[in-house]
């Protein structure tokens, strides 16, 4: 009998359905613990499944290509979803058009400060040069920033990590900062949002007012546009 | 059966859409050497054709939204390989928790900064809904 659930074990092991099947489950969880805390960004989905999984192949000894040979039918859908942004970036952007100069040039100081900012201070830590230029996109969209940091020479899945943290970070520090500085204008809270903390941002944004919603799903989509070309020049210019 | 069929096709067509102009974008990425990612270059040419078009599909705007509604599900398996650089984090996570927590709050000052300072000198002053009420 355990001979035969060992046959089995070896099997699946090298099989790429166990991979996908055990990722569609734990983000399902992630997606369930994240419903039963009311939304609370703490318990953001992602980083739960990552979690599981990490804990998962960890315990039973599998190595990541082996995971990776079943996740990577989920995976490959990144490259059209990154295509589908430019659909709600469009209707954003009808919406906000009288405006579109200035969220432009805020999202334009916004992705300076965010990608300078991170460089600089983790570089004065000390931090090795993979950990800075994964480090980098970490305000843009996950999608977009995962194929930044794998174009300026970062490790994109680390870069997908620190993209969920930061969206955390933005979504729980974010509205705190805001007050503080007395912003009430619900247009420059929404950008900031969505600038700072990409769809995390924006999922919290969504939450408390449908004008910041708007407003920072189109400034998560067009800070990934305007990153992605910025960075790599910068990026040339700084090593 | 028959709207069914018709939505079926429907969704193929533009998910065929959004795969060409990933291909596109990828073979300009390339071929040009832009360090823009293809999927990237890909987004960049729906919005101009959509600007250009003048009106967005509702096919295309079901078919992204069924791609988008579990955009984050999509990056778990890339997030995983992090098991694979771990000791970065242990060796590192000092300055990357620095970085990440003042970096974030520094963006959204100078950002938010920006679209209040701007909007006040363009005379676009926020009004009814667009102002936050405690």
């Amino acid at each position: 009998m355990t001979e035969g659930l060992y046959q089995v074990w070896v099997y699946l092991s090298t099989e790429p359905l166990l991979g996908l099947t055990v990722t569609l489950i734990a983000y399902q969880a992630g997606m369930w613990i994240y419903a039963k805390g009311k939304l609370n960004p703490l318990l953001n989905p992602v980083l739960i499944a990552v979690v599981i999984l990490v804990g998962l192949l960890m315990v039973t000894k599998t190595n990541y290509q082996t995971y990776f040979d079943g996740a990577k039918f989920v995976h490959f859908m990144l490259g059209p979803a990154t295509v589908a942004l430019a659909v709600p970036l469009y209707s954003q952007f009808k919406k906000v058009r009288s405006t579109f100069p200035v969220i432009l040039t805020s999202i334009l100081f916004g992705s300076a400060t965010a990608t300078l900012s991170a460089i600089g201070i983790a570089w004065m830590m000390g931090a090795s040069e993979a950990t800075l230029l994964s480090l980098a996109p970490k305000s843009v969209t996950a999608p977009i920033a995962m194929g930044i940091a794998e174009a300026v020479g970062g490790v994109p899945s680390l870069t997908a990590v620190l993209v969920i943290l930061t969206g955390i970070i933005g979504a729980v520090i974010g509205p705190g900062i805001l007050d503080l500085f007395r912003i009430k204008d619900w247009r420059a809270r929404g950008v900031a949002g969505g600038t700072a903390a990409h769809g995390i941002g924006t999922a919290r944004a969504l939450q408390v007012s449908e004008v910041a919603g708007a407003f920072s799903g189109l400034a998560m989509g067009l800070n990934g546009l305007a990153t992605a070309i910025l960075l790599p020049l910068l990026l040339g210019w700084l090593f | 059966m028959a709207i069914g069929k018709v939505y079926l096709v429907m969704t193929l067509g533009f998910i065929t859409v959004l795969l060409a102009y990933q291909l596109v974008g990828e073979v300009i990425s390339k071929g040009l050497e832009l360090p823009l990612p293809g999927p990237v270059v890909g987004m960049g040419l729906l919005f101009v054709t959509l600007l250009i078009k003048g009106n967005l599909p509702e096919g295309l705007k079901k078919t992204s939204q069924g791609l988008l509604s579990h955009l984050s599900l999509l990056f778990v398996p890339a997030g995983v390989g992090v098991m694979m650089h771990m000791h970065l984090l242990a060796n590192e996570w000092q300055a990357i928790s620095v970085a990440l927590v003042v970096s974030t709050a520094l963006t959204v000052l100078v950002t938010a900064g920006a679209m209040v300072g701007l909007t006040h000198l363009t005379g676009d002053k926020p009004s009814g809904e667009e102002i936050k009420r405690d």
